[in-house]
């Protein structure tokens, strides 16, 4: 009854939020875990095979909702917090949302993507069956304090449940190191893609040993073919491993010499959130689907690299950290054509307060003679252009809104526009844009 | 041809590399290129054979993970002496976060009290909670207030040396003496980030400025650089986190 209850409110929540205009995917969640705290585990006792969680720094909403749309296309029923609200009431939010009127579940997967620092928590109240763990990277350091803390949080869920399968990159000396002494599968990428730079490399010491590693390739920050001279640890076998990789048009490449995937999606990073969907799919048994097809159904989320057309294409993509922004560079570089790039940062809580982490991203890269105009925006554009100043790159514009770098960028003689933004900013910019490509397409001038 | 040159030493840059450390170095050096002096950079990594203070006008000490540090505290142990010797000399040491705690006598990484390299009379005690947030400082020998971003579960016992400020917004550096930092000599450390010296030009020149009179005895002053954007962002922390409109 008290299960009921607590479901009614949640959806009560949601309705009560749609009709104040309000979109939110944890406060639901949070009333109904209020009035029955054994919510979510009384739930998934309920879902006929199990439960698969997502976790890592870059990528979980991607892979986790590409999984659920796997799924979903192999027939099955799911429980998924889609919206990326990936805390405990988010959790809990999927699951009351999943139940029709009389408090009934008919599931049969959830597919989860957790936050690491609440992993722990999440796993007190599930049995997760299946865990995939993209990277680690250093990311939100305001939140965690250090990636040492994030690893330890982590360490903590995975040992709460010793049945627990977990699929792991293992071109990330962080993450494969939980597969350790128990049941794990692993996915990379086997030959080296990318031209070898310096760049951001946290946590390239030995996590065994803390000693300097060495790679036979990187692929970016501390991703790659690694092994640890000192101790010879070493990255492990790997289980479905990609090759023959081309990133010239669409994506292309094969797994495991066997399967060959084409996408038409952008960003070297992409390849592991395939991957991961990939290997998560065949560790659990699922066979039989068209693995193409469902990448070529599924549609991402906003700013992954989002395409517009305002006359020209606009790309619009999300980028939180160094490493997410570092892959958003290389992806503007490998674009040849004359561009502006707008780049815009806030520092609200959800972003991280902290922006020192703008001065360990290869802005430099972006000096090129392809670079048209560059504009800053966002609550902290004062700190981005210093941090362009001396980078030697001048910034063309300080912008007051992301709308006016918009603006500007429609009069400009570029070919394309990239704007790359932090989370606060995705939202609001996003909107402009598709609000800007509606009028453009109804013939209305968008800049009157 | 630069008449002038500062050497400035970067020590573990492969190990302490935490929060944007890169733009204090970045500021030092384009804000003596931009005047006309030339600016060096040697490192020393944990590949490198040996530590040499010999010709270094500047030696600068970044943050990293608990770790990380005590590689570092490891590494540098040797060395010790040397480096007390140049500090007493007036040489310009720099220390941030990380760099700051190396400098005293102990310090804790995570539950183990670890030595420090005893530079300085100082040393810092375990706390319950890490200190995160924006930090304004007040000095005496700056116009504008000093700005960062700290992030540490240190609690600096600085006793009775001079701080690097005092604090307006944030914890400082222990969250009751209401100072930040320490200046001793030419040393100037502190728990605060941001990167600090991009967004604190008078510091950084203030900085430059020690490290050009020790090895230029004749050494008159900076010439001035437009410094709008450095200020602006120095303004928009000091007006959004201590109410402070100056």
């Amino acid at each position: 009854m008290r299960t009921l209850l607590a479901i009614w409110a949640a959806k009560l929540a949601s309705v009560a939020g749609i009709l104040v205009g309000r979109k939110s995917s944890s406060t639901p969640g949070s009333i109904a875990l209020k009035l029955c705290p054994a919510l979510i585990s009384t739930l998934s006792k309920k879902l006929r095979k199990g439960v698969i969680v997502t976790c890592g720094t870059n990528g979980k909403t991607t892979t986790n909702n590409l999984l659920n749309t796997a799924l979903e296309q192999s027939g099955y029923k799911t429980v998924c917090n889609n919206l990326g609200a990936n805390m405990l009431s988010g959790v809990a939010t999927a699951f009351a949302q999943a139940c029709n009127l009389w408090g009934k579940l008919d599931a049969d997967w959830a597919v989860l993507e957790i936050d690491e620092a609440y992993a722990r928590k999440v796993f007190a109240h599930l049995t997760p069956n299946y865990m995939v763990i993209t990277n680690l990277f250093r990311d939100q350091l305001d939140r965690y304090g250090e990636i040492d803390t994030t690893l330890e949080l982590l360490r903590e869920a995975i040992s709460m449940h010793p049945d627990l399968t977990l699929i792991l990159n293992g071109d990330d000396p962080l993450s494969s190191r939980f597969g350790e002494g128990r049941k794990a599968f692993y996915y990379g990428i086997s030959e080296q893609v990318l031209p070898q730079t310096e760049e951001t490399k946290e946590g390239r010491y030995c996590a065994k040993c803390g000693k300097e590693q060495s790679y036979h390739f990187v692929h970016y920050s501390q991703l790659g073919d690694y092994y640890c001279p000192h101790c010879g640890n070493q990255r492990p076998n790997i289980d479905f491993a990609a090759t023959n990789i081309n990133l010239s048009g669409a994506m292309e490449f094969v797994v495991n010499e066997t399967t060959p995937v084409r996408v038409n999606y952008r960003g070297f990073y992409n390849i592991y959130n395939i991957l991961a969907v990939y290997s998560a799919l065949k560790v659990m048994g699922i066979e039989g689907q068209d693995f193409n097809q469902i990448l070529s159904d599924y549609k991402p989320q906003i700013g992954r690299m989002e395409e517009f057309y305002l006359g020209k294409p606009f790309i619009l993509n999300l980028a939180k950290n160094p490493a997410g922004f570092n892959q958003a560079i290389q992806t503007v570089m490998l674009d040849k054509r004359k561009k502006d790039v707008i780049v815009a940062i806030n520092a609200t809580a959800n972003d991280g307060k902290d922006v020192s982490w703008l001065w360990d991203v290869d802005f430099d890269l972006l000096k090129d003679e392809n670079l048209n105009r560059l504009y800053t925006s966002g609550v902290r554009r004062d700190d981005l252009s210093l941090r362009f100043k001396y980078a030697d790159i001048p910034v063309d514009n300080i912008c007051q809104s992301t709308e006016e770098a918009l603006k500007l960028c429609l009069d400009s003689d570029a070919e394309v526009c990239y704007v790359l933004v932090n989370y606060s900013v995705l939202f609001s910019t996003q909107s402009k844009m598709l609000e800007m490509q509606k009028s453009l397409a109804a013939g209305g001038e968008t800049h009157a | 041809m630069p008449e002038q040159t500062i050497h400035i030493l970067h020590l573990f840059p492969d190990l302490l590399n935490l929060y944007g450390d890169k733009g204090n170095l970045a500021a030092l050096c384009k804000r003596l290129t931009w005047r006309g002096i030339e600016a060096t950079v040697t490192t020393v990594t944990q590949d490198s054979k040996e530590l040499s203070l010999d010709d270094v006008d500047i030696v600068f000490l970044g943050g990293g993970s608990d770790r990380e540090q005590m590689t570092v505290a490891e590494r540098l142990m040797p060395y010790k002496q040397a480096l007390k010797d140049y500090v007493e000399q007036g040489g310009v040491l720099l220390g941030f976060c990380g760099g700051f705690e190396l400098l005293g006598t102990s310090w804790w990484a995570g539950d183990i009290q670890t030595d420090g390299l005893g530079i300085l009379d100082i040393h810092a005690e375990r706390g319950e909670q890490r200190f995160i947030g924006d930090v304004v400082l007040s000095s005496d020998w700056t116009e504008q207030p000093i700005c960062g971003f700290e992030n540490h579960p240190g609690r600096m016992q600085i006793g009775d040396y001079q701080p690097l400020g005092k604090v307006i917004a944030g914890h400082g550096n222990d969250g009751v003496s209401a100072l930040e930092g320490v200046l001793y000599k030419n040393v100037f450390a502190t728990y605060l980030h941001g990167p600090l010296l991009p967004k604190n030009p008078e510091l950084c020149d203030s900085i430059l400025t020690r490290a050009l009179t020790k090895k230029y005895p004749d050494f008159a002053e900076l010439s001035p650089l437009d410094d709008t954007l450095e200020l602006a962002a120095n303004r928009f922390i000091v007006q959004n986190f201590s109410g402070n409109e100056k």
